[in-house]
């Protein structure tokens, strides 16, 4: 049953798997959802969906599915009748069910309609029923009433329609549409890892062999041996190419930044941020104010070759930026252009490669022109995820 | 399963939350809930305890927090030594097997509610690790033989910050709640539940005020709902105007953690 409704969910990209629609299942043998069109909505929800950046897309879907019916009623799964048939808190008399379902057939545009002629005829208070707004009854106006389908006037928000909450699509900012994971990435940046014990750890691991030789060589006498536990010593050195041609890839880049950051396993991690192309000035944070600028020079002193370095850009600038040695920039004149710059970091790290977010440029000359000089110098990959993990085996093993 | 949840006295719902945990009960699957800080994820497993009359088991996960810390310990050190001393009931492993807190919950005579305490805490494989325990309710112990068993299938309440990401095949088992910060509407309803008598007027000047600061376009740390209660209490206990609330915003230390906060928060003011 409803089968089609999972296989809307897949196609509109939610990860729905075959388990969780058997719990579904399961669940609605259990009647869990509380004989309700409401409690089916959150049934299915909590069920099959498990993030709430997912949530619109599931309101989305939901809406699509069952707002079909009403234009298709033969195929209304029997089930749904007979929740809609069979409502709990339904009042034993002067319900006209036929009358209410055919509201059933009625579009949202239509009750739109009858609800304003409907209001300019009405002059006075009505409980049940079937045709004026007011309280129960089977009108598809009015409140604490019943009808498949109709607009509620006033009251508490108990009895909310699952249209109602679905159509609301109040996720919608959470939405991300995550074709990247930052799980992924983080499961990505876990290839960085070179263990060693020679770290400056507390002794917390048990060690058996040294026990049993300390013990041995004390003739017996229990002698307990403790060693420090083995630790990643991966350091990583995280250069961001920031604004300009880059906002348009700021998600990615955004996305790797905390799959690095959040990747607790490094023994250090540094991040640094230049615009376009590297000159003897360098930035600690993303926004590039003047305040965050420390030398270039600083980094190749202090940071030992040991770093593992990643450069994020897109490559592509005006070929003066990389190439003029007089390219001027917060007052220095060094005559060093940005391509030395980055090959004294090339040179610095054996372990260095270039993820780029963008492909090469099919068009205008000299975007082409700086991304071919920097793809000939240094090792590029795409920014995705199969390159990523291609780029981190890189950088693994010396050149 | 005769017992469902529906609120305590001192834990307002949403009756999305209550159908959520019912249905993870009834399904017996663990529920995880997700939701901005303050939102009283934690809490929510104290009132099911309470409300369903059930002993509450807490596993606190930190970042070292092991998968098999919470089955079982075996303390091998404290074996080795006893054996030195030729102490009693050395060759007796089972004596050495602690139980960690998911192994106390399976073994429990009735059923309890566990709950996994930030589970984004721990490493990135954490969740991985517990698939088997989770789904069948149980797990082996090479050292006795024995395998641990769930008596009563305990209630799972998992919760997490989204600090990481968690993995798919996890999340497949779980029914996913997430609580969304409570509006104007709900959140008088839980102030009542903290404070008897709060005049009207007061309460309505504070919340429009938190709401103000919480929709400010560039705040980077929300206060959310524990610090508005702190905050109420710092203004009765100051013997504050309400009527100057809006205009002074006093004590909002209390209400923002950090200082760029408090200026982005005056600079709109002005």
């Amino acid at each position: 049953m409803f089968t089609s409704f999972f296989y809307l969910l897949r196609s509109r990209g939610l990860n729905v798997s075959l388990n969780e629609w058997m719990s579904l299942v399961e669940a609605l043998d259990l009647g869990l959802h509380g004989s309700s069109f409401t409690g089916f909505y959150y049934l299915c929800r909590s069920v099959l969906v498990k993030s709430e950046t997912d949530f619109d897309k599931f309101d989305g879907a939901f809406l699509e599915f069952f707002k079909d019916m009403e234009f298709a009623t033969d195929e209304l799964p029997q089930e749904l009748l007979d929740w809609l048939e069979n409502p709990k808190d339904m009042p034993s008399d002067e319900f006209d069910m036929e009358k209410a379902m055919q509201n059933e057939r009625l579009s949202q545009s239509e009750i739109q309609k009858m609800f304003l002629e409907r209001l300019e005829e009405q002059k006075e208070e009505h409980n049940g029923g079937s045709y004026w707004v007011g309280t129960g009854g089977v009108s598809v106006f009015g409140n604490s009433g019943f009808s498949p389908r109709g607009i509620r006037v006033g009251g508490q928000g108990g009895q909310r329609r699952a249209f109602q909450v679905a159509g609301e699509r109040k996720f919608r900012d959470f939405r991300q549409d995550n074709t990247l994971d930052t799980r992924q990435f983080q499961m990505a940046f876990r290839k960085l890892r070179q263990f060693s014990s020679r770290t400056e750890e507390a002794r917390t691991e048990f060690d058996i062999d040294e026990t049993i030789r300390e013990t041995c060589d004390n003739a017996g006498k229990l002698k307990v041996v403790y060693d420090k536990p083995r630790k990643n010593t991966v350091k990583l050195l995280l250069l961001m190419d920031s604004g300009g041609s880059m906002e348009y890839y700021s998600r990615l880049c955004s996305a790797l930044f905390q799959a690095a950051s959040k990747s607790s396993h490094f023994k250090d991690l540094q991040v640094f941020y230049f615009h376009n192309c590297i000159y003897s000035k360098i930035y600690t944070e993303a926004d590039l104010r003047p305040r965050s600028v420390i030398s270039t020079d600083w980094i190749l002193n202090n940071l030992s070759s040991e770093y593992k370095v990643i450069i994020v850009g897109d490559a592509q600038m005006e070929p003066s930026e990389l190439l003029d040695p007089s390219y001027y920039t917060f007052g220095v004149r060094d005559q060093i252009t940005g391509l030395e710059w980055f090959k004294r970091f090339k040179e610095k790290y054996p372990h260095i490669v270039w993820l780029n977010p963008s492909e090469r440029p099919t068009w205008g000359g000299w975007w082409a022109k700086t991304y071919d000089i920097i793809h000939k110098e240094f090792d590029m990959y795409r920014l995705s995820l199969d390159d990523l993990n291609v780029a981190l085996k890189k950088l693994m093993v010396k050149r | 399963m005769n017992t469902t949840f529906q609120g305590s006295k001192d834990y307002v719902a949403s009756d999305e939350l209550m159908r959520s945990v019912n249905i993870a009960i009834a399904l017996q699957k663990p529920l995880l809930i997700k939701g901005e800080p303050g939102t009283g994820k934690t809490m929510l497993a104290e009132a099911i305890s309470a409300a369903l009359g059930k002993k509450l088991i807490i596993w606190n996960i930190k970042s070292t927090t092991k998968a098999q810390d919470g089955l079982y310990v075996y303390d091998v050190v404290q074996r080795l030594y006893d054996s030195q001393f030729g102490n009693e009931g050395v060759d007796d492993i089972k004596k050495y097997v602690k139980l960690g807190k998911l192994g106390e919950a399976f073994s429990a005579d009735e059923q309890v509610i566990l709950l996994i305490d930030e589970i984004d805490k721990a490493d990135l494989e954490f969740p991985n690790d517990l698939l088997w325990e989770l789904d069948k309710m149980e797990f082996y112990i090479p050292e006795t033989k024995e395998t641990v068993k769930a008596k009563q299938r305990p209630i799972v309440i998992i919760t997490s910050n989204a600090e990481k990401e968690l993995p798919d095949a996890f999340l497949r088992r779980c029914i996913f709640h997430y609580i969304e910060f409570p509006d104007e509407q709900q959140m008088k309803e839980i102030i009542n539940v903290h404070y008897d008598a709060i005049e009207e007027h007061l309460l309505e000047q504070v919340l429009d005020t938190f709401y103000w600061i919480r929709d400010l376009y560039n705040i980077q740390k929300k206060p959310s709902t524990s610090e508005v209660i702190d905050w109420i209490q710092a203004l009765v206990l100051g013997g504050i105007d309400p009527d100057k609330i809006k205009e002074k915003i006093p004590f909002a230390g209390v209400l923002l953690k950090k200082n760029e906060d408090i200026d982005t928060m005056r600079r709109y003011l002005k």
